[in-house]
Order: C-alpha cells, then sequence, then structure tokens
C-alpha cells in the first residue's frame, strides 16, 4: 500500500505535526521566560544586553523566527481544522451532557484549546507589533549602542489596561498548556503506565509556573516603575 | 426488597430516519429497582403498545454486556451512570425515586438515526472491512501452543479485543471522534504475532477509512475510555499513533 504526504494530513497525522510544533512552543515559552526575568533585576543594561546578544545571532535569528512562524501557522490551521470537523461530526447536539468523571481527561482546558489558542494567537500578534515592531529607543552599554527595550517594556506595562489584558493571555496560555503538554505526547503515541499519570501531572506543574513567570513581570514593573 | 418507584422519562422520539425528533416525556410508575434499564423500557413499551401507541425503538441483543448491540445516552452519558457496564447492565437502583431521566440516541454524523434510539452503526463495519482482520487459511484450529505469545502482550491484545463496537466512544467524544474504536482493533491484532504480518496495511487503511467515513479528530479528552463499557484504556490510541507512525513515516514503501 503506497503512501503519500497526505497521510500525514490524516486525522492521525495532523496530531503528530500539532504536538511537534506544540512541543517547541514550549521550549520557545520556556526560554523566553528566562529571559524576560531578567526584568527582574535592578540593572536595566543586564535585559538590553540580552536582547542585543539576540539580535546580533542575525541569519541564525531569522532562522529560527522563520521555524516558529511556520510552527505557529501549522499550529493554528490544524487546531481550526480539528476544531471545524469536530463540529461537523456532531450537527445534531444532546440535550443533555455530563462529565463520565475518571479516566477522562476532559476539563475546561481541553474543551476551550480553540479559544485560549485564538487567544494567544491574537495576543502574540500584538505582543510582536508592541515590541518587536515597538517605539525604537536607544541606549548605550558599554559603547555599545543598542535597541532600549527595557524602557519600551517599562511604558507599555505603565498601562493598566495593557498589563490587565497580558495577565489574561497568560492564564490563557496556562490553561492551553495544562491539556496540550500531556496530549502532545499522546498524540505523538508516548502513553505508559507508570510515566503518563507523571507527564499530566507534569504538564499541570508547568501550565501554572509558565503563567505564573509571566504574570509576575507585568505586575513588578506596573508597581516599580 | 426496596420498593418500586416512579421515573419520569425524557425519550428522543423520531419516526424515521430523515423525519424531524423530539423529546417525548413518559412518567413511569411501579418500576422494579431490579430491573434493568432496558427491562424498564420494555414495561413502558408494552404500556405504550396497549396504548396504540408507537413503542420506542432500541437495540438489544443478549442483554448481558458482550455484544454492543445496546447504547443510548442517559442523562448526558452513553451508557448512563454506572461505570464499565452497557446499558443492559445498569438497573434501575442506579436512579433515584422520583428521577428524571434523559434517554437520547448516539449523536454523529457518522451514525445516523435510524427510529428514535437506534442509530446505523455501519461505519464501524466498513473500518473493519478495510483491515480489522488476518489473512489466515481457515479450517481446523490450530493448537493454542503452536504460536508462543508474551504474557504481557497476551494481556494487552485481549485487554484491546475485549472491545464490542457499541459506539459509545464516538458518542461520548467532545470531537465524535471513533478513535478508541479503530485504535482498539488496530491494537487488539498489533499485539499478536498473527497480526503483524499485515499491522503496516492494517493502520493505514483502517485509519484512511475511519477519516472517510467522517468521525472527528480526536484530541485526547479521553472521555471515550471513562465511559466504555469494556474500560479500553486511551493507551490503545497512542498505540495505533505509534502503528500508523510506523506504517507512514519509519517504514514507507
Amino acid at each position: 500500500m503506497p503512501v503519500s504526504c497526505c497521510d500525514l494530513w490524516t486525522t492521525v497525522g495532523k496530531k503528530y505535526l500539532a504536538a511537534a510544533a506544540g512541543l517547541v512552543f514550549l521550549v520557545f515559552v520556556i526560554v523566553h521566560l528566562g529571559g524576560n526575568l531578567l526584568l527582574l533585576l535592578d540593572n536595566p543594561n543586564l535585559y538590553n544586553s540580552y536582547s542585543h546578544h539576540l539580535v546580533s545571532l542575525g541569519p541564525l535569528l531569522w532562522f529560527g523566527e522563520a521555524v516558529l512562524l511556520a510552527f505557529f501557522l501549522l499550529h493554528a490551521v490544524i487546531g481550526t481544522l480539528v476544531y471545524i470537523r469536530a463540529r461537523e461530526a456532531r450537527p445534531v447536539g444532546y440535550h443533555e451532557i455530563a462529565d463520565a468523571g475518571k479516566p477522562s481527561r476532559k476539563t475546561l482546558s481541553s474543551r476551550t484549546m480553540i479559544w485560549s489558542g485564538i487567544v494567544i494567537l491574537v495576543f502574540t500578534i500584538l505582543h510582536l507589533i508592541t515590541f518587536k515592531f515597538g517605539e525604537h529607543y536607544t541606549v548605550v552599554v558599554d559603547g555599545i549602542e543598542m535597541r532600549d527595550f527595557h524602557t519600551l517594556v517599562v511604558e507599555v506595562f505603565q498601562k493598566p489596561g495593557y498589563v490587565v489584558w497580558y495577565l489574561l493571555a497568560m492564564v490563557l496560555l496556562g490553561l492551553h498548556l495544562r491539556h496540550g503538554f500531556w496530549s502532545a505526547f499522546q498524540s505523538l503515541g508516548v502513553n505508559h503506565p507508570r510515566y503518563t499519570p507523571f507527564i499530566y501531572g507534569l504538564g499541570t506543574g508547568l501550565a501554572v509556573l509558565l503563567a505564573f513567570g509571566y504574570i509576575v513581570i507585568p505586575i513588578y514593573v506596573y508597581f516599580k516603575y | 426488597m426496596a420498593k418500586n418507584m416512579t421515573v419520569y422519562l425524557k425519550i428522543w422520539r423520531q419516526p424515521g430516519p430523515d423525519q424531524p425528533g423530539r423529546m417525548v416525556d413518559y412518567t413511569l410508575q411501579d418500576v422494579s429497582p431490579d430491573m434493568s434499564f432496558l427491562e424498564m423500557l420494555d414495561v413502558l413499551n408494552t404500556q405504550l403498545i396497549a396504548r396504540g401507541d408507537e413503542p420506542v425503538e432500541f437495540d438489544s441483543d443478549c442483554r448481558e454486556g458482550i455484544c454492543g448491540s445496546c447504547g443510548m445516552v442517559i442523562n448526558g452519558i452513553a451508557h448512563g451512570p454506572l461505570k464499565g457496564v452497557a446499558t443492559c447492565q445498569l438497573h434501575m437502583r442506579s436512579f433515584d425515586d422520583g428521577a428524571t431521566i434523559v434517554i437520547e440516541p448516539w449523536r454523529a454524523r457518522s451514525f445516523p438515526v435510524i427510529k428514535d434510539l437506534v442509530v446505523d452503526r455501519s461505519a464501524f463495519d466498513r473500518i473493519i472491512i478495510s483491515g480489522g482482520y488476518v489473512t489466515v487459511k481457515t479450517g481446523q484450529a490450530p493448537d493454542a501452543h503452536a504460536i508462543p505469545v508474551p504474557r504481557p502482550d497476551q494481556e494487552k491484545a485481549m485487554d484491546a479485543a475485549a472491545c464490542i463496537g457499541c459506539g459509545a466512544c464516538v458518542a461520548a467524544c467532545p470531537n465524535a471522534s471513533a478513535a478508541l474504536f479503530t485504535a482498539a482493533k488496530i491494537s487488539h491484532l498489533a499485539y499478536l504475532p498473527q497480526g503483524r504480518v499485515e499491522a503496516r496495511e492494517r493502520a493505514l487503511a483502517m485509519v484512511r477509512q475511519m477519516d472517510a467515513e467522517g468521525f472527528g479528530n480526536c484530541s485526547n479528552h479521553g472521555e471515550c475510555e471513562a465511559v466504555c463499557p469494556k474500560e479500553i484504556s486511551i493507551s490503545t490510541i497512542a498505540k495505533m499513533r505509534r502503528e500508523y507512525l510506523k506504517a507512514v513515516v519509519l517504514n514507507p514503501e
């Protein structure tokens, strides 16, 4: 039986792709938080030097950005298709729906992946507009002229409306990860009686930690400056 | 002996495949808590027939939880509130006296309603026809120990083989996905040496057929396992994905 690339676009194949892309984003979100936590330090130039190093990577950074963009689009497209297919697969719904309880993994998180995903998509676009393509301040650190991201971040996080929207988006990011993490493993065929409960718990832990980490920063900046 | 009960039923009534349906209320008195759920519906139907009304159509056969014929969504849960049983093994003692019980058919585009609570599950048959078998010479049964199978593999194969194809997994899935059914069939054969020979073709063909039938895309809610009368684990879905990955990526011919 011959195989074509269409076989990666079946209901099973799409899950591999969505899972792989999702795990790439998990790594990105962890690394990004690591960099952002520099904002909690008193010396603003640490954050500026860090971002300057990243920008100095040049073609390597562009390659990374291109990969992230491609995976982001792939993940979003598959997520949307899964949602549409689910709607089509059940044109007439139930009068009454109840949760069957354990061992079901159906949660608020798993039921709202499409909505948390859409908010994260909108957030990411606005986030890039605000910061990457935002106001271009400059600062000189150790004789090197570089972009002053710290000033921009402080300026943006002085707006209460922006901080609230940021917090909301990060809570939804945590909600998305709570189902997404263990689901990625299951989608790739990784399921083990001993390790899967651990992966499930780890996903919840990661979701809480990452959301918390991202939430601390705007609150700290808002009250400090 | 527990005292008999009164139940208030809300049942989906639909005269035919392309006709509109609606929820209809029935009050049933003097229901023994020792009746099975299907016996309760038998009593209702006897009364409906005596009144000259159409009885409520539903599927059932063995009534001992092994044939996979029966199945309905009871109070929002496929096969009702009791774990690990088909509708026929649910008894009225699982409900309170005076309870309202909502009864609906499996809902999925690939399971069209034929009448009342009866749905057409031939989509499952077509998935099986596409690859859910082993090509062997029939005839005399071979010796049971002719092909040794390691104990853990026997157990996993038997756990998956317990699937009775009732369709509760599809009914309970928020996406109306048939992943658990298809995965149980693929896993059951993939764990056995007799099934390995055609494992690659089977995984490809059955997944393609599952998609062609219009079932939804599994997104790992795991609700299927929670309603499965045979408590088939979603680890079979992971097994299906490994088998499919081997077929498509690691071993494309």
